[in-house]
Formats: C-alpha cells, sequence, structure tokens
C-alpha cells in the first residue's frame, strides 16, 4: 500500500473545487432551471414543449444548423485541398503559413465582424469599389444579413481547418505515393483509392469539430446584428441576459438543446478518429 | 520539386482570404475619410491619438488584463500542479480531465454562461470572480496539453524518483528540478490561454456586461459610434495577439533546439 501522497492530495483539492463550482454546478443550474416554468419554479416539461411548438425557435435551430453545416463544408473544401498544397512546400513556409493560420485563428467574433464591415458595410471598401465601377453584383449582398454572415463563419472556421488537417496529411506516407506510382498509378488515381479514403474519417471528423464550432459561436453574429438575426446562440442570450424579454428558464432549455447537439458532434468526432487509428493499425 | 501552378493557387486564395479584412481594417484605421472615394481621402494618426486618449479606452485594456492574467495565474498556480500530480502519481485520472476538456468543448461561453448566471447572479458573489472561474474553466484544454505534453517530454516520473531518492523533497524536487525543465512548455499554453481570453466576449458580455467593460465590450460599443476608432482597436487588439504568437514561436523554437 502506497503511503498517502501529500502533493497529489494537496493539489487536487484546488482544482477540483474550481472545476466543480464553474463547470459542474452551472451545468447543473442550467439543466434544473430547464425544467423549471417561468419565474423558476416547480417541474415541468412546458420549456421543451414551448421549443417544438413554436416556429420561432425551429427557425433558430435551422438557421443554426444551416450556417454551421455550410460554412463547414465550405471551409474544409478549401482547407483540404490548400492544406495538402502547403504540405508540398518547404518546412520552413510551412511553418509559416501555419503560424498565420494559429494567428487569424486568433482573429474571431467582435474584430472579425469588424473587419467584413469595413470591407462590405455600407460604405465599406468593395461597396465603394463595385459602386465606383458600377458593377451591380454588390448593390443585392448585405454583410448584415444571412450571406455576410456566411462569409465571417468561414473566416474563422478556415484556419481552424487547416490546423486540424495539416497532422492529417502527414499521416500519408511518402512510400505508399511511391509504389503506387511504381505500379503505375496516376496521382489522380492514387488520391481516389488510397489518400483519400484514409483520410476521409480525419475530414469527417474535422467536419465535426468545424461544425460544433460554428454552433457554439456568438460573438460575430452579435455584433453585427445586434439580438436580431435568429440563431440558437443569439436567442440563449437573449432570453438569459436580462433585457425585458428575458426568460431564462426557456433560454436554459435551448442552451441544454444545443449543448446536447454539440455532444452528438464530438462523439461523432470521437467515433471517427478511432475509426482512423484501427484502420492505420 | 516541381509544384503545378493550382498548388500556389489554393494557398492564395485561402491567404488572400484571411489577409483582405485585416488589410482593410488596418488602412481604415489610418484614413482621414473613407466614404466615397475608392482609396481614402488622407492619412492620419488622428484615431489612435484619440483611442489611447480616452480613459474609458485605457480603463478597459486594464479590465481585460485583469481577467485574462487573473484567470491565467490562477491555473498556474492551482492547475500545473494538480495536472502534474496526476500525471505523475495518479495517471488513471487523466480520463478524467480528458472528459472535462470534451466537457468544455461541448459547454461553449454561451452555454456555460446560462448556468453561470443561474447558479450565481443572486448569490452575492462578485459576477467578475465568476468570470475568472469560468475563464479558469475555459482554458483547461491549453494548460493540460501543454503541461502534459512537457512533462512526457522531460519523463517527469523518473526524474522526480531520481531527485527523491538523491534525497530531495517531493516539494524541492518539483521545485527545482520539474519546473525549471517544463517552464518554457508552460508559458507557450500561458500566452496561448491568455490570448484566447483577451479576446473573449461572450462570457464577459453576458455575465459582467457594462458593469465590467472590457475591451471587446468596448469595441462593441465602439462599432457604432465610430468606425475609425473601431478599426484603430482592432489593429491594436491583433497587434498584440502577433507579439504574444512572435513569443510563442520563439519559446517554441528554441525549445525545440535545446531537446
Amino acid at each position: 500500500m502506497r503511503r498517502m501522497n501529500g502533493m497529489l492530495v494537496a493539489s487536487l483539492i484546488p482544482f477540483s473545487v474550481i472545476v466543480l463550482l464553474f463547470l459542474f454546478v452551472p451545468l447543473f443550474f442550467m439543466i434544473y432551471g430547464s425544467f423549471q416554468g417561468d419565474g423558476g419554479t416547480g417541474f415541468t416539461f412546458k420549456q421543451y414543449a414551448e421549443i417544438f411548438q413554436n416556429a420561432y425557435y425551429h427557425q433558430a435551430f435551422k438557421n443554426s444548423i444551416l450556417i454551421s453545416f455550410l460554412s463547414s463544408v465550405i471551409a474544409i473544401v478549401l482547407a483540404v485541398f490548400a492544406t495538402y498544397s502547403i504540405t508540398l512546400f518547404p518546412k520552413k513556409i510551412q511553418d509559416r503559413i501555419l503560424v498565420f493560420a494559429n494567428l487569424t485563428s486568433n482573429f474571431a467574433g467582435i474584430p472579425l465582424a469588424f473587419a467584413f464591415i469595413v470591407l462590405l458595410g455600407n460604405s465599406g471598401l468593395f461597396t465603394l469599389i463595385f459602386r465606383h465601377f458600377g458593377w451591380n453584383t454588390l448593390s443585392s449582398f448585405n454583410v448584415y444579413s444571412w450571406s455576410g454572415l456566411v462569409l465571417i463563419y468561414v473566416y474563422f472556421q478556415i484556419p481552424l481547418a487547416v490546423m486540424l488537417l495539416y497532422p492529417v496529411y502527414q499521416g500519408i506516407q511518402i512510400q505508399w505515393k511511391e509504389a503506387a506510382s511504381l505500379l503505375g498509378a496516376s496521382s489522380s488515381q492514387f488520391w481516389l483509392r488510397i489518400g483519400l479514403p484514409v483520410i476521409m474519417p480525419s475530414i469527417a471528423g474535422t467536419l465535426s469539430i468545424l461544425f460544433a464550432n460554428a454552433m457554439g459561436a456568438y460573438a460575430s453574429a452579435y455584433a453585427l446584428t445586434g439580438s436580431t438575426y435568429n440563431l440558437v446562440t443569439i436567442r440563449i442570450g437573449a432570453l438569459t441576459a436580462g433585457d425585458i424579454f428575458a426568460k431564462p428558464e426557456l433560454g436554459s432549455a435551448i442552451a441544454t438543446l444545443l449543448g446536447l447537439t454539440l455532444v452528438v458532434a464530438m462523439l461523432i468526432n470521437e467515433w471517427l478518429s478511432r475509426k482512423v487509428r484501427r484502420d492505420l493499425s | 520539386m516541381k509544384r503545378p501552378l493550382y498548388h500556389y493557387l489554393t494557398i492564395g486564395i485561402v491567404l488572400l482570404y484571411l489577409v483582405v479584412p485585416l488589410l482593410g481594417t488596418f488602412v481604415y484605421s489610418f484614413a482621414t475619410q473613407w466614404h466615397k472615394t475608392i482609396l481614402p481621402e488622407g492619412l492620419t494618426f488622428h484615431w489612435y491619438q484619440d483611442l489611447f486618449g480616452d480613459v474609458q479606452f485605457l480603463q478597459s485594456l486594464g479590465r481585460s488584463l485583469i481577467l485574462s492574467f487573473g484567470a491565467t495565474a490562477l491555473s498556474l498556480v492551482i492547475m500545473v500542479p494538480a495536472i502534474f500530480s496526476i500525471v505523475v502519481y495518479a495517471p488513471k485520472l487523466e480520463k478524467f480531465i480528458q472528459s472535462l476538456i470534451v466537457m468544455t468543448y461541448a459547454m461553449p461561453g454561451v452555454i456555460i454562461a446560462v448556468g453561470l448566471i443561474r447558479a450565481y447572479s443572486n448569490s452575492g458573489i462578485s459576477m467578475v470572480l465568476v468570470t475568472i472561474g469560468a475563464y479558469f474553466v475555459a482554458i483547461l484544454p491549453y494548460m493540460y496539453q501543454g503541461t502534459r505534453n512537457s512533462l512526457r517530454n522531460i519523463h517527469a516520473v523518473s526524474l522526480m524518483e531520481a531527485a527523491q531518492i538523491l534525497g530531495a523533497s517531493q516539494i524541492t524536487a518539483f521545485k527545482k528540478v520539474i519546473l525549471p525543465n517544463i517552464m518554457s512548455g508552460i508559458l507557450v499554453s500561458s500566452l496561448l490561454s491568455f490570448s484566447i481570453l483577451f479576446g473573449e466576449f461572450v462570457l464577459v458580455n453576458l455575465l459582467v456586461g457594462g458593469s465590467f467593460e472590457t475591451i471587446q465590450v468596448y469595441l462593441y460599443q465602439k462599432l457604432n459610434q465610430s468606425g475609425h476608432i473601431a478599426s484603430a482597436i482592432v489593429v491594436c487588439y491583433f497587434f498584440l495577439i502577433c507579439i504574444l504568437s512572435a513569443i510563442i514561436v520563439k519559446v517554441t523554437r528554441t525549445k525545440k533546439e535545446t531537446v
């Protein structure tokens, strides 16, 4: 029997207390609150019933899922090609591009939304240029709407996608390519028959992480449209943070459902990454 | 190695997409007037002078620093020793930390904020402290990753055994042997955590909002007032991230060279 380890106990107690207080307690209160009636009384499924009956909240979920899915797919398609191209450059350039990706991955939320307003807002740079040359393609474009939001979401998804996919390409061994080409396979045949099947689970896993990332995003949409645009996170914020429409119990129920969605996305990623390892071993 | 043109093209498209918004904001922050013409009518430092002359800006900068620095420091004091103990003495608990990390991914700012408000808004506990606590949890994944990897790289378990066989106490061995060796790794994850927290808006806006205005909240309020000042803030903010990243890259590189 090992003696009691002083350091283990002494360091774990404060750590556990903080995690308990700021992760588990709020989680409990949120789930508990989602089963309460307005004003925090009783036990009821009313809040969930409201979400399932009210078309407004259906729309919020629909919008969030659509924009998350769309932005993730666009970002991953761009990243799949660009990241592969990156791996063909000298190590030094690869490192620089990755540092840059890391840098821009920090450029999200309010600053990012603002940068797009500068480019595409009512007197944005591109808006001015297009107006100057009399091109009307942008006149129907509105950065404060769905299309503007998609551009912003794609922006913060791309660096993440590149950083997650980069190690995946490192897993493709140069020998496989050489072997394939010795046996007469063309480059496209190699990718279609060998490369893509090997990295497919990782791509799908990355997609699920990107999807979860976008589902939980709040600041960009909030900066762009305040509380008007109907996304799940925007609804949660508006229902919870004490303005006149505050209905924290309903907000808790929506947050719980959003959390469940994210858990599912994480589980899919987990399952897929296990699949990769089994295939390669 | 010969590279077909389209490899330059794919990278070019992605880089362009990432650079153009930054560049636009950068130029806009130096522009006098830019409403009608293609290029700005003139260049000026006016907006930066305004910004750094604004007490409200400096105060919000200070508050952001307090929150981000506070949470990072707290995790250095509490989280690093805890992760060390787990990795060295109770590796079975690593699974537990990993599930905590998955939980934090499944509970982004907006969700955790709902729970925190319900739990603490009427409890009399300062919501600023609650925010720091929430930040502590938010940076767990980065601190864990960095600390654990550094500990593995230096073979902390055998180092601890060696130090204790030579007569060092547990605490002395940790302080004199382990800490100096994992310092650079911890520095990197702290800087990373700090820069993430510095850009955090959701939690601080929902939990404390206007009563404890951080730089992100200040920026949000300036968005509708002055585009030029807002872009000056964005440029300063990005500049700060650049400095932090440069330090991270430098530390990581020297670490690789010495190992």
